[in-house]
């Protein structure tokens, strides 16, 4: 007799490889970030989409004691007003040389009232404060204070809309990034103004860098200039290095 | 028992295990290609939460030009205070590679972990541990080993036989749940957003550089693992094992 409940694995093959193929589809309607075809970068969102599946939603870093501050070595852009390096900036050198008095950050794009934040302006809204591990894709870590003001608040501040799903970052020395929306309500993702209780030194980004604390190091991004709110991903081509690194 | 060379079962590997060996085969050796790539990045390894050029390290690998490099410039302390930790600027190009090497160590980590659970689920479920890998009582005395320890020594016991020995029951169970497990733990340690979900895995390895050097080691171990198992492949038969492995005869 013919056992019709039998799974044979012909049949599971093609029951997963359909249900697959469902779960694959409506993620060809949203906006996601592309993978150029590239094999690596489709393994890349392959950790995006496991850990935002299989993760709990906005659990918290581990924040340390004030005595596990370290020391914290300085890399990538380290000085955007410095002539003889290939990030300089002459807007920059300008507002380091006016101790950032008319600087601002522009928020801009999906918000109902898009304008700039002066230092001063950021430094009114409610402060966190957080003693956070920085995670070096190199291989190293550091520990430091951070001061700043939530990046939801700037955002809800500025009205984003519904459709925001993604938050893009300008920054003087050239680079562009962007982050999801969970990463960017999550509560420890700060526009940090101060380190180790004095404001954000040249190096580490003065004035104001990016701490996406649940992810590696160079998504918190130093020198911040502009943000833009989208509801696509804001493709700047593929650098080579994973877009999301949450690993 | 000793069991005679000439009346032991021919070596045979069921499907499942000869496909789930090969993908972990050829991610362990992708995985291990990228994470030397990713360990010349940065060859200083630590111990605790932190470890950076600006501290002191357990131990440097001489295995890129980023081995004690001294590219940084003035240190500026952060606090008033004596001994206060600083920060210091890099102004040396670092050899660092990690942008592919980063991704492609993940995604061979893919296939290396999915094709694990696949793999100890199947072992657990139709025997295999239990009847080939689990010593039988009494297999695992001191003078069992022992004996083992010496005929391996003398390399006489050199025959592919269906039963393994204990040496080589001790060596795969090793591997498989408690250098993997190891491994595979100590990876996702290194990883911001997996801590902060499960900051149990930071106290368990003792931190993330802890984790991190942990993980160096255990793939020491496993590379050893490696080239011992090739070793005695070659010594007790290859093209028998080599059959036995790929067509399952």
């Amino acid at each position: 007799m013919k056992n019709r409940t039998l799974i044979t694995r012909r049949k599971a093959l093609v029951a997963g490889l359909t249900s697959l193929g469902a779960l694959m589809l409506p993620g060809c309607s949203k906006p996601v970030p592309p993978t150029y075809g590239n094999i690596l970068r489709m393994g890349d969102a392959f950790t995006y989409a496991a850990q935002r599946t299989l993760l709990p939603g906005q659990s918290l870093v581990k924040e340390y004691r004030y005595g596990d501050i370290s020391s914290f070595p300085a890399t990538g852009t380290t000085n955007p007003a410095d002539t003889s390096s290939p990030q300089f900036n002459e807007d920059y050198s300008r507002h380091l040389k006016n101790a950032f008095a008319d600087w601002g950050l522009s928020v801009e794009g999906l918000v109902s009232h898009p304008g700039k934040y002066s230092l001063a302006a950021l430094q009114k809204f409610p402060a966190r404060k957080q003693i956070t591990r920085h995670t070096c894709e190199e291989g190293w870590t550091a520990i430091a204070e951070w001061t700043g003001v939530p990046l939801s608040t700037v955002l809800q501040g500025a009205g984003i809309s519904q459709n925001a799903r993604f938050v893009s970052f300008y920054s003087y020395d050239g680079w562009v990034d962007c982050i999801d929306m969970l990463d960017a309500f999550h509560p420890q993702t700060i526009l940090a103004y101060g380190m180790n209780g004095r404001d954000l030194p040249v190096p580490h980004g003065a004035p104001v860098r990016l701490r996406v604390e649940t992810q590696i190091g160079y998504k918190s991004m130093k020198y911040i200039e502009r943000i833009m709110v989208t509801d696509t991903f804001v493709d700047v081509g593929d650098t080579g290095w994973a877009w999301y690194v949450g690993i | 028992m000793e069991s005679q060379p000439t009346s032991t079962p021919p070596l045979r590997h069921a499907r499942w295990v000869r496909s789930s060996h090969w993908i972990i085969t050829i991610s362990f050796l992708l995985l291990a290609f990228s994470g030397f790539v990713i360990l010349m990045c940065h060859p200083r390894l630590y111990w605790g939460e932190v470890g950076n050029d600006l501290t002191p390290a357990l131990f440097e690998l001489p295995v890129s030009r980023n081995y004690q490099h001294g590219g940084w410039e003035n240190q500026t302390p952060f606090f008033a205070t004596a001994g206060s930790p600083v920060s210091a600027s890099r102004s040396y190009d670092i050899f660092n590679q990690n942008g592919w090497g980063r991704s492609l160590h993940f995604l061979s980590a893919w296939f290396l972990v999915i094709t694990g659970v696949v793999y100890l689920v199947a072992g657990l479920f139709t025997g295999h541990f239990k009847n080939r890998l689990w010593p039988q009582s009494g297999e695992f005395s001191p003078r069992l080993f022992w004996r083992d320890v010496v005929a391996h020594l003398r390399m006489n016991m050199f025959t592919a036989q269906a039963n393994y020995n204990p040496l080589q029951k001790a060596a795969y169970l090793g591997v498989i749940f408690v250098l993997m497990p190891v491994i595979v733990l100590t990876g996702l340690t290194m990883s911001p957003a997996i801590t902060a979900a499960y900051p149990f895995l930071l106290k368990m390895f003792f931190g993330a550089q802890s984790a991190r050097t942990i993980h160096f080691f255990a793939s020491v171990f496993l590379e050893l693992f490696l080239l011992v198992h090739v070793a005695m492949v070659i010594r007790s038969g290859f093209k028998q094992h080599m059959r036995a492995m790929t067509i399952g005869k």
